[in-house]
């Protein structure tokens, strides 16, 4: 069964091909934005926006480092850039150079990470982000969006365009099931509740937050009435809605396609022992790095499932 | 069985290029995924270095610590490396097959932690070639006379850390260390001399204190005796820059795709039974 089916969602567009067409569309909008591209961009699909608008588009080739401190230059210089590689490579690889070059001196750079998750399959564990998040997140003054489907993703390019500051925008390769239209309110740091419920709430970004919506349905099956949020800022998060899910529904369960430690999991933990300690369980790639195979082959092996979402919930209401 | 560098006839080894080449196609198309082409281009430099008298090992005893090294690092070309290791006894062909499957340990980029004769685990681009320095200071460390061979993108060598490597190797003057530049001249997004034209490369690396040799990397006879000459290099680094073609074995099949550099993809089962037609 494909992802989003259980719960009644058509499948859409990849969030990358949904921020590859917005970003083009806003180009004549807002004169200073510009791509700068690692060789990449034919996969994280600035592609559109560098034909569209060649003098705007920046290829200097397979050099991260290079790429992310010339997007600080060029926000030093006005420009509005928007900086993208795979996550694994840009977080990863030049990790210093968004320290020095972006987050240090608050430029106003957009970070966009491709290919984010074990969900890209067959290209295997190098190719993998999954500390895309611990990384950023690490960062003092860069805001970090996960959305979980196309429209989400098209208005998350634009907040991140409207936003002062540098940003990272974390996109997944694979398509996903279009959970929302055009009317959704999207603001950097509000949190959407997906579907209401008062036994125990999932808090979910990403490609999860459909799963998460199929593990409902699940649970619905079973008597089991859960909350859904679709946390697609880990930073800085909805503070307000993870206490009133801690406080309304006795427990939480964070899935995200990304390593246990230092992710959305960390970040809801530590809202929740701050302002209402709650049971609280995780269902993510865990403390380990993945391999080759097919998507769905892989999610099935590392437990992101809607099953494995259901199993933890009840676990974690019965403690 | 012990260290041995296999060293075939000219004419057996041109037959083993042809052996990888379907190999290669193979097993991409099997998988549907991959990316060929950047692993046709290398076939003669990998014949060379695993069939030509190079590589000394042992495939059952993949990790003799007097064994050569070959790092690959462009990763992404592993198909190359997967079927020379099989060629040359470490596992079956057909075991090669299985690229990119959950629960396969021929992954999509080389990871030394699920296969032994594997010496990097590479597929972020930029690495290899200081991975290769490390090693190379390691051997002589311990007086071993081992030599480690590292294949490196043109368009990786847009990576800054690759030249970071290159410095640091010709200051440890590390003659037991042999970088292959696989010139193809493509990179993801198009030409390398559109994207970041790095060349001539041999004329930039030199100053830094490296042997330097220009080939055409698709000969197999110049690459035998351009890695010859490498390996009797042993007071500097030495460079290969192999001029070669990205796909090069089944170019009159990539040039009906109108894509010559056909980066990331596989072939459909059709054009691999053209291209496999091709290669004969
Ligand atoms: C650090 C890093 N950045 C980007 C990529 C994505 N990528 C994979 S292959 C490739 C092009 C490689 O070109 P080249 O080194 O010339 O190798 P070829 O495929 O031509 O043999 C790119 C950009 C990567 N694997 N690693
Ligand atoms: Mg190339």
């Amino acid at each position: 069964m494909a992802i989003g089916e259980l719960s009644g969602y058509q499948m859409g567009q990849a969030t990358r091909d949904a921020f590859g067409d917005a970003l083009a569309a806003l180009g004549d909008e807002f004169p200073a934005l510009v791509t700068v591209d690692g060789d990449v961009g034919n996969s994280t699909r600035t592609e559109p926006f560098a034909l569209k608008y060649p003098e705007r588009g920046f290829n200097v080739g397979i050099a991260e480092s290079n790429m992310v401190s010339v997007a600080g230059g060029l926000a030093g210089a006005g420009k509005i850039p928007v900086v993208a590689s795979f996550a694994c490579f840009l977080l990863n690889n030049a990790f210093d150079q968004i320290r020095m070059s972006v987050a240090f001196p608050n430029q106003n750079v957009k970070l966009v990470g491709t290919h984010a998750g074990i969900s890209i399959g067959e290209d295997g564990p190098s190719q993998m982000g999954i500390e895309d998040v611990a990384l950023a997140c690490s960062m003092p003054g860069v805001a970090v969006m996960v959305p979980a489907d196309a429209v989400t993703a098209k208005k998350a390019t634009r907040a991140m365009v409207e936003h002062q500051g540098p940003t990272y925008l974390r996109l997944g390769r694979p398509n996903v099931p279009a959970l929302y239209d055009d009317s959704v309110d999207f603001q950097i740091g509000k949190s959407i509740t997906l579907k209401e419920g008062s036994d125990a709430t999932i808090i979910a970004n990403g490609l999860m937050v459909s799963i998460a919506a199929d593990a409902a349905k699940i649970l619905s099956d079973e008597g089991i009435n859960v909350r859904v949020i679709d946390m697609h800022t880990v930073k800085p998060i909805d503070r307000e809605a993870v206490v009133s899910a801690a406080k309304e529904t006795g427990c939480i369960v964070v899935a995200e396609e990304h390593l246990h430690h230092g992710g959305l999991g960390s970040a809801v933990a530590q809202v929740v022992s701050e302002e209402h300690p709650v049971p609280m369980g995780y269902v993510n790639v865990g403390d380990c790095y993945a391999e080759s195979g097919d998507p769905m082959g892989l999610l099935e092996k590392y437990g992101l499932t809607a099953e494995k979402i259901a199993s933890t919930v009840k676990a974690v209401k019965a403690r | 069985m012990a260290l041995e560098a296999i060293k075939l006839s000219q004419d057996e080894m041109l037959a083993k290029a042809k052996d990888l080449r379907k190999h290669i196609i193979n097993m991409t198309t099997a998988a549907a995924s991959g990316h060929p082409s950047s692993s046709l281009s290398a076939v003669e430099i990998v014949t060379g270095l695993y069939f030509g008298g190079h590589l000394r090992l042992d495939p059952e005893n993949p990790g003799d610590p007097n064994r050569d090294r070959f790092v690959l690092s462009k990763g992404h070309a592993v198909p190359v490396l997967y079927a020379a290791m099989a060629e040359r006894g470490f596992f079956s062909v057909e075991e090669t097959m299985s690229l990119r499957k959950l629960g396969s340990p021929f992954e999509g980029h080389p990871n030394l932690k699920r296969m032994p004769g594997i010496e990097a685990s590479t597929g972020s681009l930029g690495q290899g070639l200081s991975i290769g320095v490390g090693q190379a200071l390691g051997l002589r460390l311990d007086g071993k006379d081992s030599n480690v061979f590292v294949m490196i993108g043109d368009g990786e060598m847009g990576e800054g850390q690759v030249w970071e490597a290159i410095a640091a190797a010709a200051k440890y003057k590390l003659g037991n260390l042999i970088a292959i530049i696989d010139q193809n001249g493509y990179q993801q997004t198009g030409a390398t001399k559109d994207v970041l034209d790095l060349k001539p490369f041999a004329d930039k690396i030199a100053p830094f204190g490296w042997h330097t040799q220009t080939i055409n990397g698709n000969d197999l006879g110049e690459a035998l005796e351009a890695l010859s000459v490498a390996a009797s290099v042993t007071d500097q680094p030495s460079v290969i820059v192999s001029q070669t073609q990205k796909g090069f074995g089944i170019l009159p099949v990539l040039e009906e795709t109108g894509d010559l550099n056909y980066h990331g993809k596989p072939l459909s089962r059709e054009l691999a039974e053209k291209a496999l037609a091709h290669i004969g």
